[in-house]
């Protein structure tokens, strides 16, 4: 299944671990801070609408 | 029915949340594909070997880093000239983004730089320009992250995307006067497409195509996010006005 | 505005530093050169434009901050806005006190520590000249940088983050027509190429500046 990449092996497996884990840190952060600021905001609504 | 209606922040959620799947599942897709294929089943080049693999992810990620800044300058714009609140908020939701575009286009450049010049970085000017133009991001966004009042600082980053954009503009011909590099010319021209062949091309496009979905989903996450934000920072602020 | 002008360079020099810390800064930058890269004349020689240069940038750097800080904060940039001269006007008179106090001593003093980096013979003139056409631009851009950090707590480090990008082009063009004039090469290319960029920045930067600055005032 692997492709033969030769002596350019680690070149390669190099620039595409570095993209996707790049990628998956920019996902996450996105993810985490979107979930934060949603949970913030409802608890804040709720609140306001319980005290009028 | 134009497209300033997105401008209100609530009929943005609305159709942001309905957009959202449709771009989340394309983006996936054609990522996946795209960089399976060019991974998997690309034949080697002849002067380039194995390495041409890399292009599947350092020239998608290379286009949206400058991409993303043009797509901020026009969002600027649109928030100094009409003061819609979802412009200036995408334009900072898509900073970020825009950075680590730049960010893995260096990144793999230096990577793939080390075996085919000898060296992992060059003063060269394509290089160089686009560590200018990360500088650029920072800046961008240490200046959103530094003023309180949200009004304030989406002027100021609006104002200083556009002298940006003239300067990173300049800084780009600049650098090129000052080193002639190693670089090669665009291979992505729309005339010459002859410049590579069919089996690169195709899982190039796909790969393209995923970097600008996957761009699109983040984006209309994080104004979400912001506009999120703004609301939880009005709502505090009536409260403690009570 | 002359008086606005002349109010700035004395402001500037009965505080002390205006003209001094610059040059100082200079000249410890031009010092401390040969203490990193090692004495030998050669070397020295083919760094010099682009050490002179970027002390020069470093130099006007160190004194942005203060261009509407001082006035931010007594409230005189407030009246200074309400004034009858139109706010691009106070900030292109600002540029000039500013170049006045940091960009000309430069301009007269990068001969004197060229002699201590060993710069050629025919580099001197190009020196000058570079530098009397760029540290304009210098200062015009530096405005902008300190409009837009002049509400800021802890502006500085950011306004060297936002500034320095600016300054690219002109400490390319600055230090290479220096190079070409010290090695005898066509000089005119880059000439033109400083001299413009200057001339656009006066010409465009003070309104993004007022602008900033307008922003911040409200």
């Amino acid at each position: 299944m692997m492709p033969e990449l030769g002596k350019y092996t680690v070149t390669v497996m190099g620039s595409y671990i570095a993209t996707i884990a790049l990628l998956a840190a920019l996902v996450a952060l996105t993810l985490w801070k979107g979930a934060r600021v949603k949970r913030a905001l409802s608890a804040q609504e709720e609140r306001m609408k319980k005290n009028g | 029915m134009s497209i300033w209606e997105y401008a209100n922040p609530k009929k943005f959620m609305q159709t942001s949340s309905w957009a959202l799947p449709f771009v989340t599942v394309g983006a996936v897709a054609c990522l996946a594909v795209g960089l399976f294929w060019g991974f998997f089943l690309t034949p080697e080049a002849t002067n380039f070997g194995s390495t041409v693999k890399v292009i599947y992810v350092h020239v998608p990620s290379a286009m949206m880093a400058i991409n993303i800044w043009v797509m901020m300058l026009v969002t600027s714009l649109i928030w100094l000239i009409r003061r819609h609140h979802v412009s200036a908020l995408a334009a900072k939701a898509a900073a970020p983004i825009g950075m680590v575009m730049t960010l893995i286009a260096l990144i793999t450049g230096a990577i793939w730089g080390q075996p085919m010049w000898g060296t992992w970085w060059e003063w060269d000017p394509r290089l160089t320009s686009f560590l200018i133009l990360f500088l650029f991001y920072l800046g961008y966004m240490a200046l959103w992250e530094a003023i309180d009042d949200p009004d304030t600082a989406a002027d100021l980053t609006g104002v200083l995307c556009l002298v940006g954009s003239v300067f990173a503009l300049l800084s780009r011909y600049a650098v090129n006067f000052w080193n002639q590099g190693l670089h090669q010319g665009a291979t992505l021209s729309l005339d010459k497409k002859e410049n590579i062949s069919d089996v690169y091309w195709f899982p190039l496009l796909l790969c393209i195509a995923g970097f600008v979905l996957l761009f699109v989903t983040l984006l209309l996450l994080r104004t979400r996010t912001e506009i999120r934000q703004r609301r939880l920072q009005a709502l505090e602020q009536r409260e403690r006005m009570a | 505005m002359i008086a606005l002008l002349t109010r700035d360079l004395r402001l500037a020099i009965r505080a002390g530093g205006g003209f001094g810390l610059g040059l100082a800064f200079f000249l410890i930058v031009v010092t401390l050169v040969p203490f990193g890269v090692g004495p030998e004349g050669g070397v020295l020689a083919r760094i010099a434009p682009g050490i002179l240069w970027l002390g020069a940038l470093l130099a006007c750097l160190l004194s942005l901050d203060r261009i509407f800080a001082l006035d931010f904060e007594d409230g005189s940039l407030d009246l200074l806005a309400t004034a009858p001269i139109p706010l691009e006007g106070v900030v292109s008179v600002k540029a000039v006190a500013h170049w006045i106090t940091t960009g000309l001593p430069l301009v007269l003093a990068a001969p004197v520590f060229g002699v201590l980096l060993h710069l050629p013979q025919a580099a001197y003139f190009w020196l000058v000249v570079s530098l009397a056409l760029g540290t304009p631009a210098l200062s015009v851009l530096g405005t902008f940088g300190a409009a837009l950090t002049v509400g800021l707590k802890r502006g500085g480090l950011l306004l060297s983050l936002l500034v320095l990008p600016l300054y690219v082009p002109t400490l390319i063009f600055g230090a290479e027509l220096v190079r070409r004039g010290a090695n005898g090469m066509d000089t005119q290319v880059p000439l033109l190429m400083l001299a413009g960029i200057t001339a656009a920045c006066i010409a465009v930067v003070p309104f993004a500046s007022a602008a900033a600055i307008r922003v911040n005032l409200r």
